[in-house]
């Protein structure tokens, strides 16, 4: 089927191999291992995702060609190769975060379904045909949705993984119901050959819009934006807080990658309906994100709120649709997933010793750790998108995109949206600084956690100043689109 | 290029409140004495500015270049005018002498000092920035620490709601004129950020018309104009001493400047456009906010507002859009900096020792701080535009300036004059001439050398403009000249 296999065809799947090799290795040495000695679990992970992200970093980079392999399922480009790397660097730091997490980090099978929802989600950064996206996506679905409920002792979380599972699935299925219509119609699941097809005319207009629509319900439900957004904060506070990050960074950033993708690639024939359609989204995800959060007493639940606030700023830049625009979204992903880590980093440090992640519990917490209020104070601001921080950097090339391709409207609405976020990460940052501490004694950090907070936060002020290294990814990722 | 000193003048503040955090927390003398060292530094580097500027030579001088992000034409791009090189001195002056005064800071002083050296920076890089996203980022730090410095260490009763509030109208005046400045690189089509590219990028006079007030107004957010004064007052109350000096000194000085930067400079046409209603809204600041000046009794709202009609003529000397107006609204800006500083500072101590800032509480200071008293009063004499001292020289173009075109809003305006000099001599009559309460008696002492050193400071730079304008006219007048070239005015 697929001809000979050339040296290109094993680059371009290099990342899912050593991925599939890492969860061999664990597998295996899982099952000889005996119980004293299971910590060695998350080192061997942990290493594994660092040599895959080097792999990958070294040997899969497509330059600046761009290619269909393996009779088109999937596509060799700079967007696939940077988001695979953003996916492989999410999937260490929530190891390195999970470690000496009780009820999670002696068990195998937790880091089997951490690699295999990352193989799912380096699969969807590259796919280019509907039936691969399909199993993509539920590569990467299906182990999230027991990683939400992997405490299985704990009720929130149980109740976690069904709501997940029961909404993923639901959408899922109406999702897959647009998939069938869009190859019965265009009679090809290439997302490439499509656009050719309903050019021609092979689809009927209304039949178009209304599976762009079903399509659109299930990639929302992946980036959770409104009005997708509602199993978002139950199923962030229920799980376990590595896998919460996991899913608010690594899972959000694959959609944005599929949703890219398949619209650029596939709907340019719509461009100004989806563009509007997905306007109307991105104005009700920051609006709603926002005010929603301003009332959360819940540290993971406000960072829900304020996730489907992101999504809808990244969504500015896709509406875009234009070099720049897709480049903006890269940017603002790159900086999201880096930033979120350092904030979870805090919430899962604190939240270890205190025994909860009520905002009150963080009072004072300047006063008691200095350092690690410093990093929350960090990942604040940049997503609050205050320099010298990437968040700053991120908000400016979505407005300017939005800008650019015309939509004022959606630049002023953002930022005055972005002036609520602002006001609660305040009130937040305010508990941190001003607050009085329960207890005086300062939060012992596990080393594990040092190192992720120390790097992601490093990230964030690394994408702040020096712009050019992170902006040039991004925009080739951008220009391998189009 | 020889040494970078514009470079090392911003970085060298935040770089210093990087490493201050890694200092041990609880040896307070060893942080202060780190503050103070890079303090002085950045003052002396900020003089070297100054008195190297040739006020005959080019137009911007210190000019450094470097790529920052070339696919978007954005530079780090630094360069100092003859308006932005005296602003450099005031930051200078206001980041030394504000340090000295906070000795008494005694809650997590480490984190205060380095959030204080991180808006220096950020103030710094505004003044200096050629290039408008190196602005806006640098405006952008200098806006954000003002929160937690009032949050963390102002006064109990108002911080958190003064704190937010300033916070809030600032982001949203700045985010406004973001969507301005990208709506400017957008249209230009030249692909560059560069302010001295996009003097020449010919916006068209619809184009300017329509964006000329979001990008001025949300600058001038911070320079306190009318309606959007409103968060100024209570955020210079409830800040701590230092804050209160770099705010009304320094800050709303950014405002002002990035309006007659971004807005007026690079689009002219829409400046006279709309300069005529812009005219009316700061002759209510300057008049209204001289009259709810003298209503307070509430010694630091008093000066608060006093800053809101000082200011008030600053922006109406940017909107006369002529030689004398702009000339003045230069000066207008490091003299009323100076003054503004060394009122919050006499303010913050006599506070300390007081526990209290109604005026009608307070008297008999001149006997047991004459030093701290006589500096208020020169503060008070410039705050008059009495001759001799830097206010006169500031005030009088701006008036003139507005008598030629206007000279019925020159006559409104002042009024201020007089109403000024009521609240300033009635506060300087009670506090310092009036009795001294019982209340206090036993509890006050005489300041401190440090502090004197600070006040006098302040002092020789108010009267050393006052009595030889030639110190700073001419540097002025070179920059406003480019600003005319631009503008087209007389």
């Amino acid at each position: 089927m697929f001809g000979t296999i050339t040296p290109d065809m094993i680059l371009a799947i290099l990342p899912e191999i050593a991925l599939l090799v890492v969860l061999a290795i664990v597998f295996i040495v899982d099952l000889v291992l005996p119980d004293m000695r299971r910590g060695i679990l998350a080192v061997l992970t942990g290493v594994g995702l660092a040599a895959t992200f080097v792999l990958t970093l070294l040997f899969a980079n497509p330059g600046g060609s761009a290619e269909l392999v393996w009779g088109g399922m999937l596509r060799h480009d700079m967007l696939a190769y940077v988001a695979k790397l953003l996916f492989i660097f999410a999937a260490f730091i929530t190891v390195l975060l999970s470690v000496k997490l009780e009820d999670v980090w002696l068990k195998g099978e937790y880091y089997l379904l951490v690699l295999t929802s990352t193989i799912g989600m380096t699969l969807m950064a590259a796919s280019a045909d509907l039936v691969m996206l399909f199993l993509a996506i539920e590569t990467t679905s299906i182990p999230l949705y027991i990683l939400a409920g992997f405490m299985t002792g704990d009720n929130k979380s149980t109740e976690a993984g069904f709501k997940y599972l029961l909404f993923g699935a639901m959408t899922t299925a109406v999702m897959l119901y647009g998939f069938s219509l869009l190859f019965g119609f265009a009679g090809t699941s290439n997302l490439y050959a499509m656009a050719g097809a309903i050019s021609a005319g092979a689809v009927p207009g209304p039949v178009l819009v209304g599976t762009l629509v079903l399509v659109l319900l299930g990639l929302g439900f992946k980036v959770a934006i409104v009005p997708m957004h509602f199993w978002a904060p139950d199923v962030y506070e229920g799980a376990p807080t590595p896998v919460t990050a996991f899913l608010s960074t690594a899972s959000k950033a694959a959609g944005f990658m599929v949703l890219v993708r398949v619209m650029l690639a596939s709907f340019p024939n719509i461009l100004a309906d989806w563009q509007l359609m997905l306007g109307i989204l991105a104005v009700a995800s920051m609006f709603i994100g926002n005010v929603v959060a301003l009332t959360q007493k819940n540290l993971k639940r406000l960072l829900a709120y304020s996730g489907i606030a992101h999504a809808g700023y990244a969504l500015l830049g896709v509406v875009a649709a234009s070099e720049l625009g897709v480049a903006s979204v890269m940017y603002y992903l790159l900086v999201y997933v880096v930033t979120n880590m350092a904030s979870f980093g805090v919430v899962i440090i604190v939240s270890r010793i205190v025994g909860s992640d009520e905002i009150e519990d963080f009072s004072g917490l300047s006063r008691r750790s200095p350092m690690l209020a410093l990093v929350l104070l960090l990942a604040f601001l940049s997503l609050a998108g205050i320099p010298p921080l990437g968040g700053f950097i991120a908000k400016v090339l979505v407005f300017a995109a939005a800008v650019e391709a015309g939509f004022v409207w959606l630049a002023v609405v953002g930022v005055l949206a972005s002036i609520i976020g602002l006001y609660y990460y305040l009130i937040v940052l305010k508990e941190v600084y001003l607050g009085q501490p329960k207890s005086e004694e300062p939060v012992p950090v596990v080393r594990a956690h040092g190192v992720a907070i120390v790097a992601s936060v490093l990230l964030v002020l690394i994408l702040g100043v020096i712009i050019a290294p992170g902006y040039n990814w991004a925009i080739a990722a951008a220009a391998s689109l189009f | 290029m020889g040494f970078p000193i514009l470079s090392a003048i911003v970085l060298l503040p935040i770089l210093a409140g990087v490493v201050m955090l890694f200092l041990p927390p609880k040896n307070h003398k060893l942080i202060y004495s780190f503050a103070l060292a890079i303090a002085l530094v950045t003052f002396l580097l900020s003089i070297v500015v100054y008195v190297g500027f040739d006020a005959t030579g080019e137009t911007f001088q210190f000019v450094e270049k470097y790529d920052w992000l070339p696919q978007l034409g954005i530079s780090y791009h630094v360069g100092v005018d003859g308006i932005a090189a005296p602003l450099v001195l005031l930051t200078g002056v206001v980041i030394f002498t504000g340090v000295i005064i906070s000795q008494r800071i005694d809650d997590r002083p480490r984190e205060f000092f380095a959030f204080l050296f991180l808006l220096a920076s950020g103030v710094f890089g505004v003044f200096v920035a050629l290039d408008l996203f190196a602005l806006f980022f640098f405006y952008e730090i200098a806006v954000f620490p003002m929160y937690l410095l009032i949050a963390l260490w102002g006064w109990k009763q108002a911080r958190e709601y003064a704190a937010m509030k300033l916070t809030l109208y600032l982001f949203i005046g700045s985010v406004i004129a973001l969507v301005g400045v990208l709506a400017m690189y957008f249209n230009s089509g030249l692909n560059t950020f560069d302010f001295l590219a996009l003097q020449n990028a010919n916006f068209s006079p619809e184009f300017q018309k329509l964006w000329f007030p979001f990008v001025f107004f949300g600058f001038a957010v911070l320079g306190g104009i009318f309606p959007f004064h409103n968060w100024s007052p209570v955020g210079h109350v409830a800040a701590p001493t230092a804050v209160s000096m770099f705010h009304a000194g320094v800050l709303m000085k950014l405002g002002a400047f990035a309006a007659l930067r971004v807005g007026i400079m690079l689009m002219p046409e829409g400046a006279q456009f709309h300069m005529w209603w812009i005219l009316l809204l700061t002759l209510v600041n300057v008049v209204y906010g001289a009259f709810i000046a003298m209503t307070q009794t509430d010694f630091k709202f008093m000066i608060g507002y006093s800053s809101v009609s000082h200011m008030g003529l600053v922006a109406m000397g940017l909107a006369t859009l002529n030689h004398d107006g702009l000339v003045g609204a230069s000066i207008q800006m490091v003299s009323h900096g100076v003054m503004t500083a060394l009122f919050f500072a006499v303010v913050g101590m006599i506070y300390d020792q007081a526990h209290t800032r109604q005026i009608p509480e307070l008297g008999g200071m001149m006997k047991i701080m004459p030093f701290a008293g006589i500096a208020f009063i020169i503060g008070g004499l410039v705050s008059m535009g009495m001759p001799g001292f830097s206010g006169f020289v500031a005030e009088f173009p701006i008036f003139m300036g507005v008598w030629r075109d206007t000279p019925w809003i020159a006559i409104i305006a002042a009024i201020s004059i007089a109403v000024t000099a009521a609240y300033i001599l009635r506060a300087v009559g009670k506090v310092f001439f009036g009795e001294l309460p019982a209340a206090l008696e036993g509890h006050m002492h005489d300041i401190k050398i440090s502090e004197k050193l600070a006040l006098g400071i302040l002092c020789v730079i108010m009267i050393a403009i006052g009595i030889f304008p030639g110190v700073i006219v001419p540097m002025v007048e070179h920059g406003v000249e480019a600003v005319l070239a631009l503008v087209g005015g007389a």
